[in-house]
């Protein structure tokens, strides 16, 4: 392990040449019990947890010994989000949506965490978690639907597109102002307790978003009350234009947690087997009653920040081929090949399906109105959900609206 | 009914409402075992419970944030800032989550959180312990902004407040805690056991959120305050000795135009009385409004008292303070008396 301080993952202009990446070989890293102090632990937050080596075997003590079932479910999940993903990209050049934002290279981050949860565990996700909605099984066209703001969208409109929510499936409104469902979700873990429910919350936070005050605030308050909550960075390299080291990444993000009292624990992100074994062993801790874990998800972000968005300004443009964790995606199809349990023939079937889905679901979706000419939510509806009950002076306001 | 104060009404509303719901808990700076700063939570902790009222980190913005969540996950909390020049941290979380979140998940998300601020000057605390922010938080929409004047209001307000399942921002005179202030400091600091509203139920009742009250019929002109300057406006009417109407706005959202309209179109004067600043205060809605719905009964300019458009000072408290003099200067002006 290189002990130096990571530099810029590269900057504009430069060779690509991902130096101080502090990586650990696959199985190398040790895995105490979920129980431990933070203290004892503080290492882990300077290695990082993998399972899959490079010859696709799950190796090391980290190896979460998944049934082939689930691993398969996690690969449907990660391929789901990756077509849906390239297929929005697609919609959006043409002119068929506004705005989207890709997880491209980040698909194990939302498919591995959320099977590695109960369904009754509330998710606080940033805008690039949409994975987390597929894993909890919402139809892709509900998403689209979103995006559009079209008369299907469950949000009546209220939301740029890629700002999903969906109480049903226990998926946190998103919000534009970032990390502040960090605080709020040691909020909601804290109710948890209370109420002596075995539920927990799950939040994440770009490594850019961790310099803003609500990270903190989330690991004061989550230490100080013990709150069974699970709070991720996925560092992705870059916020935007700039990479992790202007967020303050001198050190690994997850050595942050130890400050606090609360295990830190750095993980491949692009590594299926090792996000699912975390999260895993962070749940474990949080239901029984030992507190909050920092976990860093260590993973690339493959493609723009968004659509309005030009990367190659600022970092070489093939970089995320040279990662050296490679690509989630297809690390995992590997490891179910070399353990006997896919095929690349099962693989392409996979591959048409999920297209045809998602077309299907496009169209679905479309059908209930689509960018240029609608149908959209009523106009009427910016003013249902202002207050519980609508106020005189929106009345008003609403009467006015409708004799324009 | 009892005799209270206003930080004895406080009390007993939170009292109440923790006795009566189970979802209700109480958190903030000092607020556990001291029961904090200004003592409106004192015993509460004994009586309730560490898991109900509790200490919170130094970090308004962190428990705003926390609370938010506890309020999506189905409690009732109500956090106290013990100063509302300390509410900033707080600002995004309450401007941009907690105002916003029913209207960003079309109502499927909410948080009932009661934010209670201790605000206003007059007790030499200088420009970090005496601010009026109310008007910022009117002007956000999906938040709920009331200060009351008295401790029977206080009470009945806050316990509407923490029922209400949409979020109100609490705003409490601090200087009225212990008794109606005139905004005489020269004079002996009066309680409130002679006032008719430090009588105050001990059980249960609501005051609804956005009534405004009339507190004095008048036909000459029509003066609206609220929070401290209520006593001020009530002294200066006396020492004139004029017919006024006073008006107790208590809610600045939702804002009860109609009685202030009706009022106004009656006297076809209005004084508008406030301790914040002036420009983009409060008192710049109430004018607005008050022009769009009673301009043709108007027969003088609507005239504003307010604090001067400086921070809050220390040493020149008495001469930043909208005392009697101020609000007599704006009455005479507006009814041209000399």
């Amino acid at each position: 392990m290189n002990s130096k301080n990571p530099e810029a993952t590269s900057k504009s202009g430069n060779q690509t040449g991902f130096k101080n990446l502090r990586l650990s070989n696959a199985g190398e890293v040790n895995r105490p019990d979920e129980f431990s102090e933070a203290v004892d632990i503080s290492k882990l937050a300077f290695n990082l947890i993998r399972v899959l080596d490079d010859d696709h075997q799950a190796v090391g003590p980290w190896d979460p010994e998944l049934a082939p079932r689930i691993l398969r479910n996690g690969l449907r999940h990660m391929l789901l989000t990756r077509i849906f993903d390239d297929r929005m990209l697609m919609m959006q050049r043409q002119g068929r949506l506004s705005f989207y934002v890709k997880s491209t290279g980040e698909e194990a981050v939302s498919a591995a965490q959320c099977l590695a949860l109960k369904p009754d565990d509330m998710m606080f996700p940033t805008y690039r978690q949409q994975g987390l909605l597929l894993a909890r099984e919402v139809p892709p066209q509900e998403l689209i639907c979103q995006l559009l703001s079209n008369s299907g969208d469950r949000l009546k409109g209220m939301q740029l597109p890629v700002m999903y929510s969906n109480a049903d499936v226990n998926f946190f409104a998103i919000s534009g102002t970032l990390a502040t469902q960090f605080s709020q979700a040691v909020g909601w873990a804290m109710a948890s307790t209370y109420k002596g429910d075995d539920n927990l919350a799950c939040a994440w936070v770009g490594e850019g978003g961790s310099a803003e005050p609500d990270f903190h605030y989330a690991l004061t308050f989550s230490s100080v009350y013990k709150s069974p909550v699970i709070l991720n960075v996925v560092n992705n390299q870059w916020a935007i234009s700039t990479d992790q080291s202007i967020a303050g990444g001198r050190y690994p993000f997850a050595a942050r947690g130890t400050g606090y009292g609360i295990p830190g624990l750095r993980v491949d992100g692009n590594d299926f087997l090792a996000v699912y074994a975390v999260t895993q062993w962070a749940a474990k801790r949080a239901r029984a009653g030992h507190g909050p874990t920092l976990i860093e998800l260590f993973t690339y972000r493959a493609d723009a920040h968004s659509t309005s968005d030009d990367p190659g300004k600022y970092r070489p443009k093939d970089e995320w081929k040279h990662w050296p964790l490679g690509d989630p995606l297809d690390r995992l199809k590997q490891h179910l090949i070399y353990i006997d349990e896919w095929s690349e023939e099962q693989h392409t079937c996979l591959l048409e399906e999920l297209n045809t889905m998602v077309v299907k679901a496009w169209e679905e979706a479309e059908s209930l109105g689509n960018l240029s000419d609608g149908p959209w939510p009523p106009t009427t509806a910016m003013f249902d959900y202002v207050y519980k009950e609508m106020p005189v002076h929106l009345q008003k306001q609403r009467q006015e609206l409708l004799e324009e | 009914v009892a005799r209270m104060n206003m930080i004895q009404a406080l009390h007993s509303a939170m009292d109440v409402m923790l006795e009566k719901d189970p979802d209700v808990l109480i958190l903030g700076e000092d607020v556990g075992n001291f029961g904090g700063v200004f003592r409106c939570t004192e015993g509460l902790q004994r009586k309730y419970g560490e898991k109900r009222v509790f200490d919170t980190p130094i970090a308004e913005g962190g428990f705003v944030g926390a609370a938010i969540g506890m309020g999506v996950n189905g409690l009732r909390p109500v956090v106290e800032i013990q100063f509302a020049d300390y509410i900033y941290p707080a600002f995004d979380q309450l401007a941009s989550e907690l105002a916003r979140l029913r209207s960003r998940s079309a109502g499927t998300f909410w948080s009932p959180v009661t934010v209670r601020a201790p605000c206003g000057g007059g007790i030499r605390g200088g420009q970090t312990h005496s601010q009026s922010p109310e008007a910022i938080f009117a002007h956000v929409c999906g938040l709920k902004t009331v200060m009351p004047s008295n401790p029977y209001d206080a009470k009945g307000l806050l316990i509407s407040a923490i029922e209400d399942d949409d979020p109100v921002i609490f705003f409490e005179p601090k200087r009225l805690y212990n008794g109606p202030f005139d905004g005489d400091h020269k004079k002996v600091a009066l309680n409130w056991n002679d006032h008719h509203k430090g009588e105050v139920p001990e059980g249960h009742y609501t005051m609804p959120i956005g009534q405004a009250e009339i507190l004095r019929t008048g036909s000459d002109i029509t003066i609206l305050a609220y929070g401290t300057m209520v006593h001020v406006t009530m002294a200066s009417v006396e020492q004139l000795n004029i017919d006024a109407e006073v008006i107790d706005v208590r809610s600045m959202m939702p804002l009860d135009i109609d009685t202030i309209a009706n009022s106004v179109c009656k006297t076809g004067r209005c004084v508008i009385v406030h301790e914040a600043t002036r420009h983009c205060g409060f008192g710049a809605e109430l004018s607005a409004q008050v022009q769009e719905t009673c301009f043709w009964n108007l027969e003088a300019p609507i005239v504003r008292v307010t604090g001067w458009d400086t921070p809050y000072p220390h040493a020149q408290e008495w001469a930043y303070f909208p005392g009697q003099k101020r609000v007599i200067k704006a009455l005479k002006q507006t009814l041209a008396i000399a």
